[in-house]
Parts: structure tokens; sequence; C-alpha cells
């Protein structure tokens, strides 16, 4: 008996949606296929990597990616502009840990301002990140979108808290990307998208974000979240679903112990640098075979390994 | 494909004799179709009957036991393409590569990191459990390889094409049911005889998946079918599409010809990119990798594999849980508070991991609440007053305190009075509804 395949095809596709402006704009989304699945049909774009850098010197960063970067960190604009030269990820995440009111509580007018400053000197698409406090995120995102319209930013994210606010401002009045974030749970996910659309954000405007964990820590859950949302996307080719996925990846992995233990701690790890990227790249990698189309990592190594992976997968 | 009751029932003697507890054939067989009973409850039932049944009942992967004792393993045997569907069976296997060509200090120093990365993670010992031994053409340099791993106590993976090589190598472990990674088109029916022979699961490898489909029909043509099939192709894309296409075709095609459990070489994916190798095993962790061969182990690569492995191969019914006890952070002392959480994983994971963020000496205290998370558990009872009170009594924390404060879960804030009377002696404190909270709450309290 000869080898008999089993074809897949699926009715739905995911939605293609475009960030950033000019040569260094990009595309995600476009398959009609379960992720780096090319032999069974229209594969899209492949997936994107961006790097995190923060609007403040973070205080809780490994000491290696501090020495990597250097006094570039203590000014978010040339630490863009920096990364850009010198590691050309496909967008730069711009993270407001400043702006936590349980932090540095910087001023929505001083995070308009870095943002302006690192949306000048790049030409790379940008994702603004906030500080996970509903309210100052809310006004933050608002404010942000506002100061960078044109710029086709993307704003991570909007909630069930605050998705009026951040869907108003950032999609529908200055025409920015906007990322529906969820905890973790497809029905979460679907309920957020549904009122993101009802008070007018198009689909093509939004990306999903649909939690994150690193590997170990209840990463079952997104992956199986993820499974569930593609093949609804694919399968019963549900609108509501059909958005790209992004996911922060760096947000979590390096706040673990496996990435966070000091070599004093644990001397038998090894280095926490090399555990780190360790652990964000296999993270980032689970993420991008259950359905990822766009993740953020923090350390140059593994936005080169997670890019030579999706290479390698689509060759 | 599974048989109806009907089908069942015209394999029974179809004498209502009641020997086995059932008063008609017709309601045995309605039973034996629906998985309640086993076939052999019927003593009249023919072996050409149970032999049909148990084909035609039979998963559509196989389950392949490797290694033997303490370290046997299975592989295989799984049901679903992706978890939520029921659930992954079989953890995958690691195996770290050795091979003839290696010096004396590369082969000890991959001996001593194998023995190095062994530890414990929620109740799952974590270390490699196979060594695949790779043969180059020096045999009496492999044989002697193979000979340095044996106290090691792991599954052997031969990988030699070599049919008198690797006769002589299975010769040296076959009382460990090794795998033979070496049959391919050109030397089938000799590695077959091999494996039967001595009992070892036979690794099949072809260069596209049509030829290894081929492969197997003709190996289950020699009636043999304790295989493996060798997924890697000449690159990453060829290899992630021929390892899914295996797996699919077992189980939505339900062909058993690809019926096996998969091993997938990263480490010749990877050309010596140890990161890239990692992000390679975590993607064959998730798609159908059933042994995962890496050049070497150490901590850096370890954790996260194990831990990813470790997360998804837990039923999704049955939640990951963490051992009730009281968790330590920051060298606690006697004055430091104690929080309270649940053993739902996910759950202990947010907060133990937000108090260490915080850096603040303190306690955390879980008792066993079902496995559930905060409001579940405690809207399911198990969660209450007394369940804490116990838990602090029988922890030796009152012993220790010189001052007692125990913080709460801001979303069962409503069990505070109830706490209050159980725990006489100490301040009971509500802490922050979300574990992001919890950083600063800490550092404030005083």
């Amino acid at each position: 008996m000869a080898y008999t395949k089993v074809a897949k095809k699926y009715s739905g596709k995911i939605n293609e949606v475009t960030l950033g402006t000019g040569d260094k704009a990009i595309t995600i989304g476009g398959r009609n296929v379960l992720p780096f699945h090319h032999f069974d049909g229209e594969i899209g774009h492949p997936p994107k990597v961006g790097i995190e850098i923060t609007d403040i010197v973070p205080d809780d960063w490994n000491n290696a990616l501090k020495n990597l970067y250097g006094d570039v960190m203590g000014d978010a604009a040339k630490w863009a502009k920096y990364v850009e030269d010198n590691y050309a990820p496909d967008f730069i995440c711009l993270h407001f840990v400043g702006a936590s009111p349980d932090g540095a509580n910087k001023s929505v007018e001083e995070c308009v301002e870095v943002a302006k400053q690192v949306a000048a000197a790049i030409t790379t698409p940008l994702v603004v990140a906030g500080c996970k406090n509903d309210e100052k995120d809310g006004e933050l995102f608002a404010a942000v979108a506002e100061a960078l319209q044109g710029k086709n930013i993307l704003i991570l994210a909007a909630k069930e808290e605050n998705y009026k606010t951040v869907g108003a401002a950032g999609a529908l009045a200055y025409q920015q990307k906007v990322a529906a974030e969820s905890s973790v749970d497809i029905n979460l996910a679907k309920q957020l998208n549904i009122l993101m659309n009802q008070l007018g954000v198009k689909a093509e405007d939004m990306v999903m974000h649909l939690g994150v964990a690193a590997a170990g820590y209840g990463f079952e859950y997104l992956s199986s979240t993820m499974d569930r949302v593609v093949l609804a996307a694919l399968g019963q080719n549900d609108t509501t679903l059909q958005m790209p996925i992004i996911t922060p990846v760096s947000f979590e992995t390096w706040g673990v112990k496996e990435a966070v233990a000091t070599e004093a701690d644990e001397p038998e790890w090894g280095s926490a640098e090399e555990r780190g990227i360790h652990m964000e790249v296999a993270t980032a990698a689970a993420c991008l075979v259950s359905g990822a189309d766009a993740v953020i990592v923090r350390h140059p190594k593994s936005l080169q390994t997670v890019k030579s992976l999706i290479e390698g997968l689509l060759e | 494909m599974a048989l109806t009751g009907l089908d069942i029932f015209k394999l029974t003697p179809r004498k209502n004799c009641k020997e086995c507890g059932f008063p008609t054939c017709m309601a045995f067989a309605m039973k034996v179709a629906s998985g309640a009973v086993e076939i052999e409850k019927c003593p009249h039932i023919s072996d050409e009957a149970k032999a049909k049944l148990s084909e035609a009942t039979a998963p559509p992967m196989r389950t392949i036991k490797v290694g033997t004792g303490d370290y046997e393993k299975a592989l295989g045997g799984e049901t679903v393409l992706f978890r939520h569907e029921k659930t992954f069976v079989n953890r995958n296997l690691f195996a770290v590569q050795f091979a003839d060509q290696m010096t004396d200090d590369e082969v000890s120093g991959k001996i001593a990191n194998l023995k190095k990365v062994d530890y414990e993670r929620i109740g799952e010992q974590m270390h490699v459990e196979a060594v695949a031994v790779k043969y180059t053409g020096n045999k009496e340099r492999y044989l002697d390889v193979i000979k340095q791993l044996k106290d090691l106590n792991k599954v052997f993976i031969l990988v030699c094409d070599d049919a008198a090589v690797a006769a002589e190598a299975v010769a040296l472990v076959k009382e460990t049911k090794p795998v033979l990674v070496g049959a391919n088109a050109g030397n089938l029916d000799e590695m077959v005889k091999l494996a039967k022979d001595n009992g070892v699961v036979l690794g099949l490898s072809a260069d596209t998946v049509e030829d290894l489909y081929a492969l197997a029909e003709k190996a289950q043509g020699l009636d043999y079918k304790e295989l493996v099939l060798n997924t890697t192709g000449e690159n990453i894309a060829k290899t992630f599409e021929k390892t899914i296409e295996v797996r699919r075709t077992a189980l939505e095609g339900k062909d058993r010809t690809f019926g096996y459990p998969s091993i997938v070489f990263v480490n010749d994916l990877a050309k010596d990119n140890a990161y890239l190798q990692t992000a390679l095993a975590a993607t064959f962790i998730l798609k159908y990798g059933s042994i995962i061969v890496l050049d070497d182990i150490e901590y850096a690569n370890a954790l996260p594999l194990f831990a990813l492995r470790q997360n998804i191969f837990t039923d999704p019914q049955k939640p990951m849980r963490v051992e009730p006890k009281v968790y330590e952070f920051a060298n606690p002392d006697a004055e430091s508070p104690v929080l309270l959480t649940v053993d739902f994983a996910l759950t202990y994971f947010v907060v133990s991991g937000e108090i260490e963020r915080a850096k603040v000496p303190a306690y955390l205290a879980v008792p066993d609440a079902g496995g559930l998370s905060v409001l579940t558990s405690w809207a399911a009872g198990k969660l209450g007053a007394s369940v804490i009170r116990d838990m602090i009594k029988n922890s030796g924390l009152e012993e220790k305190l010189t001052r007692k404060r125990l913080v709460l879960p801001g979303k069962v804030a409503v069990l505070k009075g109830e706490v209050e009377e159980e725990l006489p002696g100490w301040e009971i404190i509500v802490g922050p509804e979300e574990a992001m909270q919890i950083p600063k709450f800490l550092r404030e309290l005083n």
C-alpha cells in the first residue's frame, strides 16, 4: 500500500496585520495552516521576533545584559537605536516599566516624551508595552497613541479593564494597532475580541496577546490555549479568533528561578545569563510552534537563535 | 477502527451461558464495545476472535518499551495530536549522543554531565534517560565507548547501520533492551533478524516520508513491530514535516504503519549551536518527538527542557500540584511574615515568583487545597479556616516564630474572622488580590 498523506485543509485564515511604516514595516499572519506546516498550504508571513527595551534603567535585569548595553540603557532612544543598528530585530518593544505606580511612577507626560524620542530615533516598527497597572496603562497608551500618530505602532495591550480607553484612542482615534490581552483562556480571548469589535475596532487592526508563561510555569495552559484558538480560527473559520498572536516571552522568562538564581545561590547551575537565554529560546520556540506569530525576547542571542529556528522551519 | 457491539456479538459463541456474568451474549458484547469489560471474561471466546478484537481495539500508535527494570521507559501510545483533546501519555525521552571518534576526555566530560544533571522538580526526578552511541567507522573504539557507558543505567540507543558491527554492539547490551537505530532500505532483512533474535527495538531511517513508510511496511511484513521511526531529515523543515506527518498519519489517518514512536536527532540539526539545539528540542517536545537526541546536557539546557516536558505531558484533567508544605524565601527568620496560598501549581508559581521578586524574607504556607485555585478551593470547601489552622499547627511555625503574622490571599478576605478565631495569638492580615501586588505589599509590611 502506498503512503497516503493526511491532507489538512482549513477554511479559515489568520488575518494579516502590518506594523510600522516604510521599508522596515512588517506584516504578520496570512497563513491558512498550523504553524510552520508549509507542507499543508499557505504559510503566510514568517513569524517575527522583537527585542525588549525599557523606558528607565531596569533594576532587575541580568547583569550580563546591563554590561552588554552599558550606558545606552540610560537613554531609551539611544538604546533603541543601538538595538536597531546592531541586532536588526523585526521590531522593538518599548516596555514602560517605569510607569508603574508601584515603582518609579513616571508621569504619562514623561513616558510620552520617551516614546517620541524612541520613535524618532528608529525606523524599525515599534511596540509599546505597559506597566501592568490597567488604569495607568490606559492613560499612557491613549497619550502615546496620539503622540505617535502615523507611526503605525502596536499597543500591548488592551485588557478587559481598559479596552474602551485603549481601543478608542489607540485604534479608532489615532489608527494604531492594538493587542487584546486576555489571561490564557480561549473564551476570555474571544469575548474581548468581540467587545473590541463592538467598540468599532476592526479585526485587521488587532492582534491577540493570549497571556504568557515560561517553560515549566504552567506553559501547558498557554500552549493548549493557543492550540485551541488556532484550531478554531482555521478549522471553524471563527472570525473572532483570527487575529495573529503576539507573545512577550521575555516578560516572564527572565523572572523565573531558572533565570534569576545567582551563581552563588545555585553553584551547579552555571552562568545565569546562559540559563536565561536557554529558558528564553525554549519558551519562544514552544510559543511559535503552538501558534504565536510574533514573540518578544530580551537577549540578542535569543533573537538570533529564534530567527534561525524560524528560517530553519520554513527552509 | 472500533468494533460495534454487534460486531463483537458475532465473535461470541451466542449461547447465552451467563458464565461471563451477563444475562446474554448481546449484553456482554455491548459492554465490551463500550470498553467496560474485557473480552477475556468470556470463557468460550476463540483465540482467533480474541486476536481479531485486540487488533481492532488496539490504539493507533503502539507503546514501545525500552530499557529494563527500574530504567524501563514507555514510548508512544499517544491517541491525540493536541493535548487538550485528551492528554499526551508517554513523555519523550532525552538522550545524549556519544560516538566512536570522541576522545576519552570528551566521553568522560559528557558522562560527568549526565551524572551531574539529576535533580527534582515538582515531584519528578529530572535526568537524561538515554545515551545514543554513534558508529562512524572505528569498531574497537565504538565497542569500548559502549562498555564505558554501561554503568550509567541509561537506555542505550545504538546508532549503527553496519549490521556486523551492530551485532557485536547489541551483544554487549542486549539484556538492557536497547534501541538499534540502523535499519534502512539496504540492510533491513539483516537488521530485523538481529533485532528479533535479541529482543531489540529497531529504529528505521529513510530520506523521505514515502521511503520511511515503505520501510516500515516491509519491517511489518517481516513480522517485526518493535519499531521506532527516525524522522530526522536533511534539514529542520524536512524533519518537522516528517515528524508531523508520521504522527498524524497514525492518529488521524488510522494507519498503523506509522503507528510507532519517533526519534529526532536535534543535535545533528543544530550544528553545534547550543541555543538552537534547545529551541529545536523544545519544538519537538511539543511536536511529536518521542526520543530527542542532544549533544550534551548541562543545567542551562536541562532546566527549561525538562520543565517544558513536565508541563506538556501533564494530564489536562489532573492539574499539576506542588507539595503542600512551608516554602522559605530569602532566609526568613522568627520575625518574617507567613503568606498563604494553595497547592495548584500555577497559583504557587505566580505567588512564589512575586515573593522572590520582592526579595523580602518570608514563609509561604501551602496547605492541601485539592490542587485548585484560591477561589475554587475556597468555594469547594477545601480552603477554609480549619484547613488553614491544621496546616499552621502542623507546620512547626508556631514554635519557630516570635512574631506570628499570617497573610491571607485577598480573594478570601472573608475568611479573616474565622481564621482569627482558629489561630489565637496570630495577627491575620488580608493580602493583595493579585500576585503582582505582592512585592509592594511585602516591602510595606512591617
